[in-house]
Formats: structure tokens, C-alpha cells, sequence
């Protein structure tokens, strides 16, 4: 018999936790079971069950004590293999050997300080440089909707995990789309947060200037509880219910997008606009800048990471990773200055554009999860790399460091699922969330009143 | 002075030949183009000076 993934949210689980109708020991026991049944996703590259067991009797226990740690208490959690773990390897996703972490990762002790379970470490594009999660050590990340397209990255492990039922959340690393891109193409939540927001202490770096930690999840909610862990906040409230302004950028972000992506971006404005919301566009003058403007940025600040490793390790690479890292060894200094000064005008400039609204409204993804495999993508009639096609809408705030958020977007053109990205105002990550879940629930309205 | 992209692009595919790496060339090529761009973006903000940043602005009607 097929098990039935548990698909619910952290928001509904831990009341049942709290009340002890549902024990951490089932919630651990649920999550393996379906790690059991798709070994074909390829989502974990460790796997912790006895220690998660043994955490989760541990959590049961303090609960029939009376002492619940609040609600991430007994939730099993995935955590990118990017990202220490006390006790594992944190292997990146590569063939390079990797150290046995001595001690969590900031981020990880957090969650385990609020009670939760770490299940295991999922599979990534290997050290995070990648949209697709294919070039792995360990093999492919398969989309649990099509298992014969990728699951996106580079946090794909996580988000396959998420949407096959194999965790309630999971941790994800983000340096050009990281969190984005992959909870789009699976049908889940990611939140990339303000730059520098949250502690990126005990996480192997991509590029030092662009990279975020963030939470993903099958509810913006949920991704409010584990940002209030991550950054050391209080638990939050339940969403606001207000009247909010969205502006959806229009050329660069908009005009090669695949009619999916375009269908729900439509839906969500329509949505938005019966729910009583304002939805207006925008121009950000210089976005087409973004591409070579990250790409200076990014290749540069890889390439001085590993230059040590590709001294000792190259042959050990997955070879595209090994030549997008060579190549950042031969860049100027003077480009990566250019690009540096060009950063801080598309900084101003996304500020410019939310001065007037309450968040940005844009696809987190041109195009649906791309077929393994596939080095190109025909987009609005125009054959691009797949790569280049990935990160078009997400790495603009990365370069901006403004937080943003991906969730899913219904739509009638296929089966494949589609990211919607919020993007809100610098250092107001909290207001963002709050204005997601107002999009969150006029999206869902919206496809219950058409079932 | 700057360094000139074709200057730059020959020494670069060059030295990755030299050290047997010949599948970067296609991709150092891809990378000037980018050069190209990021330079002439700089080029512009330049000329545009402090005007630049305030561009984006709120533009049609509500939908």
C-alpha cells in the first residue's frame, strides 16, 4: 500500500502536538515512511532516523512533563547539507572530503533550542552553485510532481523533501535563488530574508556578499514561525487583515515569461484586486543590469572560497561546477568594483519602487521545473540556457539584499506548479511575511471559489 | 587605464588552454559579453551621474 504523505502545516500540527493528540514519535515516523517511498526523488543525502527517533521520544517525554517548547516542538526538519549538523558530514553535495561537523550551525541549534527534530540533510547543486540540483555527488534531486524534471535549486533536496511529505520544513541557503526557485518549481514556500538578517555562521559560503539563509515551507505561516526562531523574535501574531498596495514590475521581470507563470500572475492580480487589494505596475529603470551585474559578483566571491580546494580537489568537482569556479578565477578586479558601484543604484532603485506600494508582486520562476537534463529552455519563443532563465527573477534581490518570498500560484495551464514572489522593503522582512499571507489567502480563495 | 575585453578574453582562454581546461573557452566568451554589458551599464550611470536612483516610479492605472 502507497503511504499517504501528511501534507499538513506546521500551524496545524502543533496545537495536536501541544494536546498530545499526535506524538512526535508519529510525526518522525511519518516522515520516514515517506522518505522510505521515494527513493526515486533523491532527496536526503543523510539521514538521521535513529537520532531523530531519539529526539522525538525526548520531545514526547518533555510534553508529558508539561514542558512544550512551543511550535516547533517534536517537527521533524530537513536541513540542506550545506549547513552544519553536529555529528554528520557536511558534504555539500560534493565528492571533496568533507569535515564531520564538530558542532550546529547557529540556525540548526535554534530550531533544536525550540524543540525541533532534525531528520536528516537533503540532497543540493553541488556547494549550492546551481539552479537545477542535478550536477550532485549524490546523485539528482527529482521533482516529486514529474519525476523526470529537476526539483530546482539549489535547495532542491529541501523543497522535493517538503512537497513529498518527507519534513514540515526545512532550511535553505539562497544566493541568487536558491530558496526561490526550487520552492516554485515544487509547489512550497521559501523565504529568502533580509541580507544579513539571519546568522550564516556554520554554512559552507557561495559568494560572501550575496549569500542568505532562510526557511522553507508548505505555508507562508509556518515560514513566520521558523523566521521568528531563526532571528531570535517573538513569536509573531496571525497575519494582518488590511488593505495593501502591490506593484508588479513590468519590463525585464515580465516580457519572456511561459504562459503558466503569466496565467498565474494574472490569477493572483485578479485575486488581489477582489479581496479589495490595489495592484498597480512599476518600472525599475536599470533591472536588465542584473544579470551581469550578479554575475561579477557571484563568480569572483565563489572563485575565492575555493581556490584553496581547486588547488588540491579539482578533478573532484562535478565538472559544469568546476568551470563556473575557474572562471571566476580570471575576472578583474575593476569588474567586480563596477559591479559592486552598480549594486548600490539597483538597491536604490528597488527601494524607489516600494516606496509607493507594500511589496513588488512578480513569477519567482519564468518557466515551470525544466526536464533533467535540458542545457536550454524555449521561453516566449526564444531558446536561453536554463540556468540564465532560472535565476532571471530572483537574482536582482539578492544583489539588493530586499527580503522576498515564493508560494505557490494556482493555474489552469498545466500540472507543474507555479512560484509567485513577493518582494518587500529592506529590513522590514516581518511586514513582508505579513503582506504574503494577504496574497496567500487571496490566491487560495480564489481556487476555492473555482472548485 | 582599463583593461580591454579582447585583451583580457585572448590571455584568459590562453592561460585556461595552457592548463588544459579547454571547455572554459566557450564560457570565457559568454563572460565577455557580460563584461561588455556590465561596462557599459557603468559607462551610463556615469554619464546619468546622481540621477539615476529614483527612476522607478509607479506607472499606470490601477488594475
Amino acid at each position: 500500500m502507497t503511504a499517504v504523505p501528511d501534507l499538513r502545516t506546521i500551524a496545524e500540527i502543533a496545537p495536536l502536538v501541544q494536546t498530545r493528540k499526535i506524538s512526535p514519535l508519529d510525526l518522525v515516523r511519518a516522515c520516514l515512511t515517506q522518505i522510505d517511498a521515494r527513493p526515486d526523488l533523491n532527496a536526503f543525502i543523510t539521514r538521521l532516523d535513529d537520532a531523530a527517533m531519539g529526539e522525538a521520544r525526548e520531545r514526547e517525554r518533555e510534553i508529558e512533563s508539561g514542558h512544550y517548547r512551543g511550535a516547533l516542538h517534536g517537527i521533524p526538519v530537513a536541513v540542506k547539507d550545506l549547513i552544519d549538523v553536529a555529528g554528520t558530514r557536511t558534504t555539500s553535495a560534493s565528492a571533496i572530503p568533507s569535515p564531520v561537523a564538530a558542532a550546529d550551525a547557529p540556525s540548526v541549534a535554534r530550531l533544536r533550542e525550540w524543540g525541533a527534530i532534525i531528520i536528516g540533510k537533503t540532497n543540493l547543486h553541488e556547494f549550492a552553485f546551481g539552479t537545477t540540483s542535478e550536477e550532485s555527488a549524490f546523485g539528482p534531486v527529482r521533482n516529486p510532481h514529474d519525476p523526470s524534471r529537476s526539483a530546482g535549486g539549489s535547495s532542491g533536496g529541501s523543497a522535493a523533501a517538503l512537497a513529498a511529505g518527507m519534513c514540515f520544513a526545512a532550511l535553505g541557503t539562497d544566493t541568487g535563488g536558491s530558496i526561490r526557485i526550487p520552492s516554485a518549481a515544487c509547489g512550497t514556500v521559501g523565504l529568502k530574508p533580509t541580507i544579513g538578517e539571519l546568522d550564516c555562521d556554520g554554512i559552507v559560503p557561495l559568494s560572501s556578499s550575496l549569500d542568505h539563509l532562510g526557511p522553507m515551507t508548505r505555508s507562508v505561516r509556518d515560514a513566520v514561525l521558523l523566521f521568528d526562531v531563526l532571528g531570535g523574535h517573538p513569536l509573531a501574531p496571525a497575519g494582518v487583515s488590511e488593505r495593501a498596495t502591490f506593484a508588479v514590475p513590468g519590463p525585464y521581470f515580465c516580457d519572456r515569461i511561459d504562459p503558466g507563470a503569466q496565467a498565474a500572475l494574472e490569477r493572483a492580480r485578479d485575486a488581489l484586486r477582489d479581496a479589495g487589494h490595489v495592484v498597480r505596475d512599476v518600472e525599475i529603470a536599470h533591472a536588465a543590469w542584473t544579470p551581469a551585474v550578479y554575475l561579477h559578483i557571484v563568480l569572483p566571491e565563489a572563485a575565492e572560497y575555493h581556490a584553496p580546494l581547486l588547488e588540491r580537489f579539482a578533478d573532484r568537482y562535478c565538472p559544469g561546477v568546476r568551470l563556473r569556479l575557474e572562471m571566476g578565477r580570471y575576472l578583474l578586479a575593476e569588474d567586480y568594483a563596477r559591479a559592486m558601484r552598480l549594486r548600490r543604484i539597483l538597491t536604490a532603485e528597488v527601494d524607489d519602487a516600494l516606496d509607493e506600494c507594500d511589496a513588488l508582486l512578480l513569477p519567482a520562476l519564468p518557466i515551470p521545473a525544466p526536464p533533467l537534463g535540458a542545457a536550454t529552455v524555449e521561453v516566449a519563443g526564444a531558446t536561453e540556457p536554463v540556468r540564465a532563465v532560472m535565476l532571471r527573477l530572483t537574482q536582482l534581490f539578492n544583489v539588493t539584499g530586499h527580503p522576498a518570498v515564493s508560494l505557490p500560484a494556482p493555474h489552469d495551464v498545466d500540472r507543474l506548479p507555479r512560484g509567485l514572489q513577493i518582494v518587500g522593503r529592506r529590513h522590514q522582512t516581518g511586514r513582508l511575511l505579513q503582506v504574503a499571507e494577504l496574497v496567500e489567502r487571496a490566491v487560495s480563495a480564489d481556487r476555492s471559489a473555482r472548485c | 587605464m582599463t583593461t580591454r575585453i579582447d585583451a583580457w578574453l585572448d590571455a584568459a582562454i590562453a592561460d585556461a588552454t595552457r592548463r588544459g581546461l579547454p571547455g572554459l573557452a566557450p564560457l570565457l566568451e559568454t563572460m565577455a559579453k557580460s563584461t561588455a554589458a556590465l561596462r557599459e551599464a557603468d559607462r551610463e550611470a556615469r554619464e546619468a551621474g546622481e540621477s539615476l536612483p529614483g527612476q522607478s516610479r509607479i506607472a499606470g492605472p490601477e488594475r
